[in-house]
């Protein structure tokens, strides 16, 4: 079976300008500096021309079949991939910062199909490629392009995987995987989001297989502590909802 | 003879008892008869009825049951010294035949007997059946099939179904190596080969009126020898009728007090189904959902002041409550059982005198079925109620009386053979021996629901047992099937075969969680002590995600406030007295109204010389509409459009069922959306759909001609259809059923850690990752075919848009019509899984602004 490779360049931009008319685009001022919340769950710095995106997980499925032989598809990486790809089309990023825990365990690029190498090799082109070290992928990974970074300053922003406790003004973390629920009428809805109190911001997971912790947990409270505006995803556009609008699980 | 469902079903046994009654037990040679029924209770209720005459009349007979509950070494000795006549339901039969010793056990079986065929055949079940009855007609060239079934509107399908409806493969497998195909060639079932004739027969009950129009009015008879069998044509097993006795005295509960417009509670007639209650000796009262059935029991017993014996059944209640209920029915010790369909089939407990059954009946068969619980003599009138719950319902009680009366049927139309089941069942048969396609090819097209499978859907079937298909060709152990250099296919290992019989089976339910009673810590608000309360029951996954902590709904007949998920348990407090449930769960019926019932309703709205024969309430309310509105014909589709409240409305009336409604509804908000109308949801019930949007349809209507024909148009089901079901939660929850039954994910199994998010997680990726790569996979393929007549029920909302062309009758109106109050009422009750979740998260963002702004 041929690898099926990118998704077809003129089907994406159509997609981008139907996006474009539909979907304004969400945006908020984070210490000062201007940041676009993409639908896909990537962070657009537009002043930078940095696209981020955060927990990628690449390879989580092959990690799950190797270790416990629980079945997963080995889809998620191209999953992943091909998101990525379109969030790269949309914003044409002269860098792109994967914000740590960008593989699922340390054996992950060894894993990874040919095909998908392939992907992201093309998506580096022309462009700088920042691996930022997480929990899951602290050591420094072989043979996948990009240089690597344990954290990255841009202007008033500081990009780290883990949120730091206390107050870190300008800070860009991800690591929680936050979820915001809504309850409403006898239905939930419960999505990935952005968190932020106009000082730090906490990214939703960008990989196709991963869990959320739901942004009422107490590991939210101290990043928070005076409180928070999550940005839910939704199937057509962000949605910003206050705290006290959303729902534990 | 026992008094009460002993006729037809212990008839279907006395071939088999005169035939074993002639022969020595020394000279049977393995299993003699088999008992199929769609129930457990039902395998071991007849052999208790069984078991009386044949140890009355001393025959050296052996009868047992296998079943789920049946103990390993049991198993072990059936297999090894099998009984005469062993009762069974169609999984352990699947099982039965995929039993390594399978076809030494089955090679003299002589009979089968397949009871309540109706309701089998509707459901895939009836296609892993088909299989089975397949392999068991190869095995044992000759036998007889016994098919028992109600009455049906067309018995010929049931007597093909009995049928090889092609010339079967000798009964071992070939030794030969790979066959080039010729596809199937044209052989008609008199070119058969050297195989013996085969015998059937259908015993059909049939409604109680002389012109129901069945061929053959003779008593009960025993099989006919071949010669005068097929009667009814090639590959059709003989029909033998038998007459039903007195006309089921059946009424429709009036009540003094006006009905609501919309809703399913029937509150208003508690009190008199309280009498009704208080004057016969036991009642069964059926409901169409659980959420029903809790607010019935509930109600029914704050009128109960006589503290009579009424009891609550069904599926969701923990299982040693339900037997205890069960119990004491059979002893004779309840006056009343509130119950849904979980006690829809034939079993007879206690001496039941009336049925009662509310809400709408939704089909003409159904409610016949229903009807026949009580008072299962031949010779005395079943006596029944129907309870109207809203004045739609009173149109279709009306109109499900005339059907009764005219003994009309509207049982559903025979099955294709679903592709997932076929999937399961080949690997089955791998697992009971070594099998030749071509050969295992001819045995699945005998059977009725296959016979139109291709070569090359069958190769696509093997393929997909043999490697998942190009989705998990990636990992080995998905190669279930491994085809060795004689040609022939084996199953891979002894695990492979162990987990087909874990996964056996076409019921998948949905994921539960246990509902546990815990105490609260007052002081303490949100503190529980978990794990210390019993279970109560268990309630379905989705709709515990709804539920937030301090939410109060109704379970096993009280108000329970439920307190958090843990783990796969929902802990819940008692509510305080006097608490109201505060989820307004979903209290609809979980059957669409069939497509009969619902053209009898039409035709009962079109004719006001019909309308005397309503109560008044729903004369007054039709004549109300044809003066504000107007009342369509029989065919057409009445479309109104009106403002309301910032609002413009537009409402429909197909009367084609909810589930084709609901399809309705996503695509005609697709195409509003096109049109710039804004749409922002819609509503629908059995008879009707409402959609609002923010622009004015109603001049859009008037601007542009053609607009509303199409809007309608039958296109919708093209593209606007593929769009929607790509991200359609019930396309997913389809596909994961297709995904279960053909054994590409595994079961939950008691005892298991929760792992069923997990599952949805990549059944999902799976469902969008082979949308996009391979749109043609057999998994995808059966899950489009179940959502045709499934959830979707799009073949229904294809005939209607095909009967509507150019019969659209719109009325552009200055407020809502009382037509369109009926659907209005549904906004805000009806819960539809995973769509507009968006306008959900609208909501709540539009109060992050209103608290900003003011």
């Amino acid at each position: 079976m041929a690898h099926p490779g990118p998704p077809d360049e003129d089907a994406i931009l159509a997609l981008g300008q139907r996006l474009e008319k539909t979907q304004k685009p969400a945006g908020l001022t984070l210490a000062g500096e201007d940041a676009v919340l993409d639908l896909s769950g990537a962070l657009w710095l537009p002043a930078h021309r940095t696209l981020v995106v955060s927990d990628l997980h690449l390879e989580k499925g092959s990690a799950y079949a190797a270790r416990s032989g629980q079945f997963l598809p080995p889809y998620d990486t191209r999953e992943t991939l091909a998101n990525l790809h379109e969030a790269v089309l949309r914003h044409d990023p002269a860098r792109v910062v994967a914000l740590g825990d960008s593989f699922h365990d340390a054996r992950g690029p060894e894993r990874m199909e040919p095909g998908d190498r392939a992907m992201v090799a093309a998506l580096q082109e022309g462009r700088d490629w920042v691996w930022i070290a997480g929990n899951h992928d602290a050591a420094v990974q072989e043979g996948v392009g990009g240089r690597y970074a344990d954290t990255l300053t841009l202007g008033a922003l500081t990009l780290r995987h883990e949120p730091v406790p206390g107050a870190a003004p300008g800070e860009v973390a991800g690591h929680l995987h936050p979820c915001g629920k809504v309850a409403m009428r006898g239905r939930a809805v419960r999505r990935r989001c952005f968190v932020s109190d106009g000082a730090r911001l906490v990214m939703p997971a960008f990989g196709a297989f991963t869990g959320g912790l739901n942004v009422r947990d107490k590991a939210f409270d101290p990043l928070f502590p005076e409180g928070f505006t999550a940005h839910l995803l939704g199937d057509g556009r962000v949605f910003a909802i206050g705290r006290q609008m959303l729902a534990r699980d | 003879m026992a008094p009460t469902g002993a006729g037809k079903t212990l008839a279907g046994f006395l071939p088999s008892l005169v035939a074993l009654s002639g022969t020595k037990a020394s000279q049977r040679k393995g299993l003699h008869t088999l008992y199929v029924s769609p129930l457990k209770a039902l395998a071991v209720d007849i052999a208790r009825n069984l078991e009386a005459p044949v140890t009355e009349m001393g025959l050296p007979v052996r009868v047992e049951t296998r079943t789920g509950d049946t103990p390993a070494h049991k198993r072990t000795r059936q297999i090894a010294r099998p009984p005469d006549i062993l009762l069974t339901t169609p999984e352990q039969l699947a099982l039965l035949i995929a039993h390594r010793e399978a076809s030494d056990l089955l090679a003299n079986l002589r009979c089968v007997i397949l009871d309540e065929l109706h309701a089998l055949v509707t459901s895939k079940r009836g296609d892993l059946l088909s299989l089975a009855l397949a392999r068991l007609h190869r095995l044992s060239p000759g036998l007889t099939a016994i098919g028992l079934s109600a009455t049906v509107r067309e018995p010929d399908e049931l007597r093909r179904y009995l049928m090889p409806q092609a010339p079967l493969p000798p009964p071992s497998a070939g030794k030969g190596g790979p066959r080039v195909s010729e596809g199937r060639s044209g052989q008609s079932p008199a070119e058969r080969g050297p195989t013996a004739p085969t015998e059937a027969a259908a015993f059909v009950k049939t409604a109680p009126v002389p012109e129901a129009g069945l061929p053959s009015p003779d008593p009960l008879r025993a099989p006919p020898s071949p010669a005068e069998g097929g009667g009814g044509g090639a590959g059709m097993a003989d029909l033998v009728v038998v007459k039903g006795g007195a006309a089921p005295d059946l009424r429709m509960l009036e009540s003094n007090r006006p009905l609501p417009l919309a809703g399913h509670t029937a509150h208003q007639s508690m009190p008199a189904i309280y009498e009704l209650i208080r004057q016969h000796r036991t009642v069964l009262v059926f409901v169409n959902t659980r959420l029903q059935a809790e607010y019935t029991f509930q109600e029914l017993w704050r009128l109960n002041d006589d503290v009579l014996p009424i009891a609550l059944h069904h599926g969701s209640l923990d299982a040693q409550q339900r037997r205890r209920v069960e119990a004491a029915m059979a002893a004779g010790q309840l006056r009343a059982i509130v119950c849904t369909a979980t006690l829809d089939l034939g079993i007879d407990w206690g001496d039941v005198d009336l049925v009662v059954n509310i809400g709408a009946p939704k089909g003409a068969s159904r409610i016949m079925q229903r009807i026949g619980r009580a008072n299962h003599r031949m010779d005395e009138p079943s006596k029944a109620y129907l309870v109207p719950a809203n004045r739609f319902e009173i149109l279709e009680c009306r109109a499900a009386l005339d059907a009764v009366e005219a003994a009309a049927q509207d049982t559903p139309d025979a099955r294709t053979g679903a592709l997932d089941v076929l999937a399961q069942h080949v690997l089955g048969m791998a697992c009971a021996d070594a099998f030749d396609p071509l050969q295992l090819y001819e045995e699945i097209v005998s059977a009725a629901p296959y016979t139109g499978l291709t070569w090359e859907d069958f190769e696509a079937v093997v393929d997909y047992v043999a490697t998942g298909g190009y989705a998990l060709r990636a990992y080995e152990r998905f190669a279930k099937i491994l085809r060795g250099p004689d040609g022939l296919w084996r199953v891979r290992d002894a695990r492979t075969a162990q987990q087909y019989r874990m996964n056996i089976g076409t019921i998948v339910e949905s994921a539960k969680v246990k509902v546990r009673l815990v105490r609260s810590v007052r002081a303490k608000p949100g503190t529980i002590l978990p794990k210390t309360g019993r279970v109560l029951g268990e309630i379905e996954e989705d709709f515990a995600e709804t539920l937030t902590v301090g939410d109060t709904f109704l379970f096993s007949g009280e108000v329970l406030r439920f307190e958090g998920l843990m783990e796969d348990e929902a802990m819940v407090t008692r509510a305080g007295p006097g608490t109201d449930p505060a989820i307004p769960s979903y209290a609809g019926s979980k059957f669409p109204l069939s497509t009969f019932l619902a053209a009898r309703v039409r035709a009962l709205i079109a004719d006001p010389f019909e309308w005397d024969r309503l109560p008044k309430q729903v004369a007054d309310y039709l004549v109300q509409q044809r003066s504000r509105s107007v009342l369509p014909g029989p065919r057409d589709l009445l479309v109104e459009t009106y403002p309301r409240a910032k609002r413009y409305y537009l409402s429909a009336f197909p009367f084609e069922g909810r589930l084709a409604h609901q399809t309705l509804g996503m695509l005609l908000t697709r195409r509003l959306e096109r049109a710039s109308l804004r749409p922002l949801g819609f509503a629908a019930n059995d008879y009707g759909l409402a959609v609002w949007m923010t622009r004015d349809i109603s001049e859009a209507i008037a601007r542009e001609p053609g607009f509303l024909a199409e809007l309608f148009a039958q296109d919708m089901l093209g593209d606007d259809l593929e769009a929607w079901l790509a991200e359609s939660a019930m396309m997913k929850r389809t596909f994961r059923q297709c995904a279960v039954i053909a054994g590409l994910i595994e079961r939950r199994h008691p005892g298991q850690k929760k792992t069923g998010r997990q599952v949805t997680i990549s059944t999902d990726l799976v469902y969008d990752v082979l949308r996009k790569h391979q749109p043609d996979h057999l998994l995808l393929r059966a899950a489009r075919q179940d959502a045709a007549t499934g959830l979707l029920d799009v073949r229904r909302l294809g005939m209607m848009l095909e009967r509507i062309q150019g019969r659209i009758i719109h009325r552009a109106l200055d407020r809502v019509s009382p037509l369109s109050v009926s659907v209005m009422l549904e906004i805000g009750r009806e819960k539809v899984y995973g769509e507009g979740a968006d306008e959900i998260l609208a909501e709540a963002e539009a109060q992050l602004l209103e608290e900003a702004l003011g």
